[in-house]
């Protein structure tokens, strides 16, 4: 036997309209929707994004082809090949990351002796067929060479936990 | 010959009547379809904004070009046809879903100087039309041959039968009230007090039915996603599921609209002072309308869906006796009370 506070509860509704009313109430408050492309989150020193080789200041580049990198890789998505250039220095002649393999896990970054490889604070680099987004050396350092100032200012504030 | 020797020839004078009411049924038609156009936009602001989002925003200003966007995507898509299916009826049901749901506006009065068919029985009319929807509903089912269209189909057409019964009768405490079954009367009868007031359980069961008439939530139980895909609309695409789609909205502002004209006045304000009825009746009945129409889409923004089981207990066990006793109760305070 329900009791009758119960059954006036249900036959009132008075649930449901408490609930309608805080659905109600919601309506009003200020929306969280962030509008994108004009609105972004902000930006974060240690975000892990689209990846860009490093030049020097003397616009050198600064991978050694140690292959740290390529051994450390857990999706396996960076390809190198290295040969001494003319002047001796060991250099290569080719570095692939597949960005459809990638994880975006930043051990790359974290292997690089010499920080040529890095993840860099952009996202935004969708593209419409698969073959664009295999990147080559030469997309990278431009990669590098576009986003330096950011780069270095994420690196000097990550610094002191490194 | 000069315009009034061609308005006076006998072909003419034949013609111009006819061609007179199907200028006034298409001014009835095209706005419709635009108010039911812009009530899938207010739905999805509304919806958005209860939850904390804030809906299409990108089509145009504030997204206001939404429904065309929507509308002319759905127009290049293909029209899918089953390959079992029954192609005939296949086609024809969204039709039969669409059309019912403007054919009722004839005898709807949107201001003081009546419908565009201003017929004794609007009531019975009304209701009469406004179950043929159903046919619709069971064609597209079966024809689909599809085991959720089929069940989403039976499922809708048990719902709307069932809550037919229990809002028949809140519809007839109203016309005893009134004393007639013309649209116009029942309107002009409340001038006074809304039905609203008196009868106030009678509208609420009134509201309640007509949710679970035109199959919104939270009764939306022939649409229940998680247990039939889509609903009896699943092998639809194109203009046959956007008709399908117009259908529901169209009958969702028919039964607004309804539920304005028997509780709420109709085009009537709520008190009779000069400066309230200085504001034209059309726009009074247009306000109410969305009054109600935000009450649909605040219900669907609020609450889950119903248990089928539930819903049945809800039409037959309680609403049923509830309405019977009041309509009784109505009768026996209007012969010795009054």
């Amino acid at each position: 036997m329900m009791n009758w506070k119960m059954l006036l509860r249900r036959y009132l509704m008075l649930d449901i309209l408490k609930g309608m009313g805080l659905v109600f109430k919601n309506m009003l408050r200020p929306k969280v929707t962030q509008m994108y492309p004009e609105e972004k989150n902000p930006e974060l020193h240690r975000f892990r994004g689209e990846h860009a080789l490093r030049r020097y200041p003397n616009g050198e580049e600064r991978c050694i082809a140690c292959k740290l990198c390529e051994a450390v890789c857990p999706a396996q998505a960076i390809i190198i090949e290295a040969e001494p250039r003319e002047d001796g220095s060991r250099r290569t002649t080719r570095y692939d990351i597949d960005m459809v393999k990638c994880i975006y896990c930043g051990l790359c970054e974290e292997a690089c002796p010499v920080d040529a490889i890095v993840e860099g604070p952009n996202f935004e680099f969708a593209e419409l067929e698969r073959k664009d987004l295999y990147y080559t050396k030469e997309k990278l350092l431009e990669n590098g060479d576009k986003w330096e100032v950011k780069i270095a200012e994420r690196l000097r504030k990550d610094a002191p936990y490194r | 010959m000069d315009l009034q020797q061609i308005l006076n020839l006998p072909e003419v004078q034949l013609i111009l009547p006819v061609l007179q009411t199907v200028i006034s049924i298409l001014l009835m038609i095209f706005p419709l379809i635009i108010c039911v156009a812009y009530l899938t936009y207010a739905e999805r602001k509304v919806i958005g904004y209860m939850q904390l989002r804030v809906g299409p925003n990108r089509v145009g200003p504030f997204g206001l070009l939404q429904p065309f966007a929507d509308a002319l995507k759905l127009m290049f898509k293909e029209i899918a046809l089953p390959k079992k299916s029954n192609k005939v009826v296949f086609l024809i049901a969204p039709l039969m879903v669409f059309v019912p749901a403007f054919l009722a506006w004839a005898v709807i009065p949107v201001n003081g100087n009546g419908a565009l068919a201003n017929i004794n029985l609007g009531v019975l009319y009304l209701l009469a039309v406004s179950s043929l929807g159903v046919y619709g509903i069971l064609m597209a089912g079966w024809a689909s041959n599809s085991k959720y269209a089929f069940l989403a189909a039976v499922r809708s057409g048990a719902q709307m039968v069932s809550y037919e019964v229990s809002m028949g009768l809140t519809i007839l405490s109203v016309i005893l009230m009134a004393g007639s079954m013309n649209l116009s009367e029942i309107v002009l009868a409340q001038k006074d007090m809304w039905y609203a007031i008196p009868a106030f359980p009678m509208f609420v069961i009134f509201i309640i039915s007509i949710l679970a008439e035109t199959n919104r939530a939270p009764f939306d139980l022939p649409e229940a996603e998680a247990e039939l895909v889509a609903g009896y609309n699943v092998e639809y695409s194109s203009m046959p599921f956007a008709l399908f789609f117009l259908g529901e909205y169209a009958n969702m502002i028919l039964m607004s609209a309804m539920a304005v004209l028997l509780f709420l006045g109709g085009w009537l304000p709520p008190v009779d002072v000069a400066w309230l009825n200085w504001i034209p009746g059309f726009v009074w009945f247009v306000v109410k309308v969305c009054a109600i129409l935000f009450i649909f889409l605040w219900a669907r923004a609020a609450l889950p869906r119903f248990r089928y089981d539930q819903l049945m207990r809800l039409g037959w066990k309680v609403f049923l006796p509830f309405s019977l006793i009041w309509l009784v109760l109505t009768a026996f305070v209007l012969k010795f009370m009054s």
